[in-house]
């Protein structure tokens, strides 16, 4: 059979990877640019039995979420800039309480209101630190209405997988783009489903520290629990232990450290001889491609390294290449004043000369300006 | 026989954490009582809770239970709820999580019509971070914020909640113990959003320093100043001035939420 092809619009593909994972719930609130995935979702979600609610503001969709994947549904919310801000507390319960759930970012100029309809990668240190608080941070990056949908698929599923919010850190060129888009056949790609304890109710001990995971029963399935957003113990009430507080702290963040191989993905291209590389995320990438084909005709090895997962950082895969000292420059092109550049910095640690190239000009980074970089190391 | 509440008590939990003097536990009494004269399925029921003193007691009942962030508890229970329409869901926390920072979400609740019991337990004060004043202060009540006396209108839950749509709405008091369960089964028992005020005692925070020298004197004013709302047809505006009703204020019937929309969309679960 034909595969099913469309042509379709970035944000739309969000939904359909989305459905495709299994997502039986949206809750959101309207901002743009990601406007789209919630029109989509509430017009998609009933054909395949799930419920979409637009919520009374971006708090509340955040909430809402939280409640449904507590209840077993896989649950979506999209949103952007200032929406982010605004559901940041919520953001950090599901981080604490464990709460799988996945949340666009369609990145747009900031602070405040901002560059409504203008592109832009400014929310990298929001997803990182927006919330307060030590918790761990996955965050993918896809760069074209393909991944748009394929990282959608992987995000419901490092959701599950590791019990947890899951941020997709978008832009509105990706968002609002059209491209052709390939619908995998169900089963195609991997969909993990959330697992159900296979303890007795009264032994079910929903935030276990002495476990790497336990699986989130959901409400009405006959585990009764508590969850809340204070500290808590392995049975989930609350303590004001500072030695569990830092133990359950820690194997957080540890549990997605140990299994950095799973989670990180990066799209290296011709890195194995690279003397400059080139470091970029989402639709800037698809320029710093360009640009480093162009300095390979001119004679310059260069190289992309294309992060699809920019939390947690790709510091392996970086520390892999710098680390046959052959590297002499790293070119960092981001579409805000230098959030990745210094994560980039911190992994050089001075081996190699790191360059950021910022632009706030709410059009994407030509191949030009980045190959005009890569020539100043070489 | 006493009444046996042990069964839906998280023993191990106890004691709790609420003052002497403090009526949230017995609303919580009043509570069991309710579900229990509805021999609810202990699995069925979930109850969300945002921050506060109130927002505490979900800790201490053995159901599906949910604390969240500060006055989000009825958007969490939307999530909930339409996830799973078979729970009941219980929505609850005091009158500045319900009408501060989450008055956004109460009146929402209330225009939407989703088939949930919304407590409001209301002590006119924030007890927990230590008595500042909340939008049910009274006009000239201490509270720390307000040391001069509280110089802002306040809310009246109730008209709060029947202007944004509710389909019922209901005020009690923690003095009225059987009142209050009769009113909570009430609640569960309407198809759609109900509102359940239930005014309380905060004599640590909110008595103290309000010319009320005892817990004691707190319930005794409950006493005298609630009217029932048939009583209060047949009462003067000057014999109800300084009083409050309590009963069923308001109750219509309008089409549910989750019906609504799974009908207007054509979804077949």
């Amino acid at each position: 059979m034909a595969k099913k092809v469309e042509f379709m619009m970035g944000n739309y593909a969000v939904a359909e990877g989305a459905l495709y994972a299994g997502c039986k719930f949206f809750g959101g609130y309207p901002i743009t640019p990601s406007t789209e995935i919630a029109e989509r979702m509430a017009e998609r979600l009933p054909q395949v039995g799930g419920r979409f609610i637009q919520m009374e503001d971006e708090i509340a969709a955040m909430a809402s979420v939280i409640g449904a994947s507590i209840a077993g549904a896989k649950a979506l919310t999209a949103t952007s800039g200032p929406g982010f801000s605004l559901k940041q507390e919520n953001i950090g319960y599901a981080m604490l309480c464990e709460i799988p759930c996945v949340i666009v970012d369609v990145m747009r100029g900031g602070p405040s209101t901002g560059m409504p309809t203008g592109p832009s990668q400014s929310d990298i240190m929001q997803a990182k630190w927006g919330t307060h608080g030590d918790h761990p941070v996955i965050a993918v990056t896809p760069a074209s209405v393909q991944e748009q949908f394929d990282e959608t698929v992987r995000a419901f599923n490092l959701a599950e997988k590791y019990r947890c919010p899951v941020f997709i850190l978008t832009d509105s060129i990706i968002g609002q783009m059209m491209e052709q888009l390939v619908i995998p056949e169900p089963g195609e790609l991997e969909v993990i489903e959330r697992p159900m304890p296979d303890c007795k109710p009264e032994e079910y001990l929903p935030f276990d520290m002495d476990k790497d995971f336990v699986p989130l029963a959901p409400f009405g399935s006959g585990y009764r629990y508590h969850i809340t957003g204070l500290h808590h113990a392995s049975d989930g009430f609350p303590t004001n232990d500072p030695v569990l507080h830092t133990k359950n702290t820690v194997r957080l963040i540890e549990r997605l450290n140990k299994n950095y191989d799973d989670i990180v993905k990066v799209e290296e291209f011709m890195t194995d001889d690279a003397e400059v590389l080139v470091f970029a995320i989402g639709v800037t990438a698809r320029s710093a491609k360009h640009a480093v084909v162009e300095a390979r005709n001119q004679g310059i090895k260069a190289g992309l390294v294309r992060p699809l997962t920019i939390w947690p950082f790709p510091e392996k895969h970086l520390e892999k290449l710098l680390s046959k000292n052959t590297v002499k420059g790293i070119v960092v092109p981001e579409m805000n004043l230098g959030q990745m550049t210094f994560e980039v910095q911190r992994v050089a640690k001075g081996r190699c000369g790191v360059e950021g190239l910022y632009s706030l000009m709410l059009d994407p980074i030509l191949p030009g300006e980045i190959l005009e970089k890569i020539r100043r190391f070489v | 026989m006493a009444y046996d509440y042990a069964k839906y008590l998280r023993k191990g939990k106890l004691p709790h954490i609420w003052c002497a003097g403090c009526t949230y536990g017995i609303v919580l009494k009043s509570l069991i009582r309710a579900i229990d004269s509805l021999q609810w399925d202990k699995n069925d029921v979930a109850i969300v809770s945002g921050i506060g003193c109130a927002s505490r007691l979900p800790g201490y009942v053995d159901f599906n239970t949910l604390h969240t962030t500060h006055g989000r508890s009825i958007a969490f229970a939307t999530g909930v709820k339409l996830a799973n329409p078979n729970l009941k869901v219980l929505a609850m926390g005091g009158d500045g999580d319900m009408t501060a920072i989450g008055g956004n979400h109460f009146i929402h609740a209330c225009r939407r019509n989703i088939d949930m019991t919304v407590f409001v337990f209301n002590n006119n004060i924030y007890g927990m971070t230590g008595a500042q004043y909340s939008p049910t202060t009274p006009k000239g009540a201490w509270a720390t914020t307000s040391p001069y006396g509280m110089s802002e209108n306040n809310f009246t839950i109730t008209d709060l909640a029947i202007g944004a749509g509710a389909t019922f709405v209901a005020r009690t008091t923690a003095y009225h113990v059987a009142h209050c369960e009769k009113t909570m089964k009430e609640a569960f028992q309407h198809k759609g959003l109900s509102v359940v005020e239930i005014i309380n005692a905060c004599p640590t925070g909110f008595g103290r320093k309000n010319k009320f020298k005892t817990p004691t004197s707190m319930l005794l004013w409950m006493k005298d100043s609630a009217v029932n709302v048939e009583k209060a047809k047949n009462m003067s505006q000057e014999e109800l001035a300084g009083k409050f009703t309590i009963g069923v204020l308001h109750k219509i019937e309008k089409p549910e939420y989750i019906e609504t929309y799974d009908a207007t969309v054509g979804l077949k679960k």
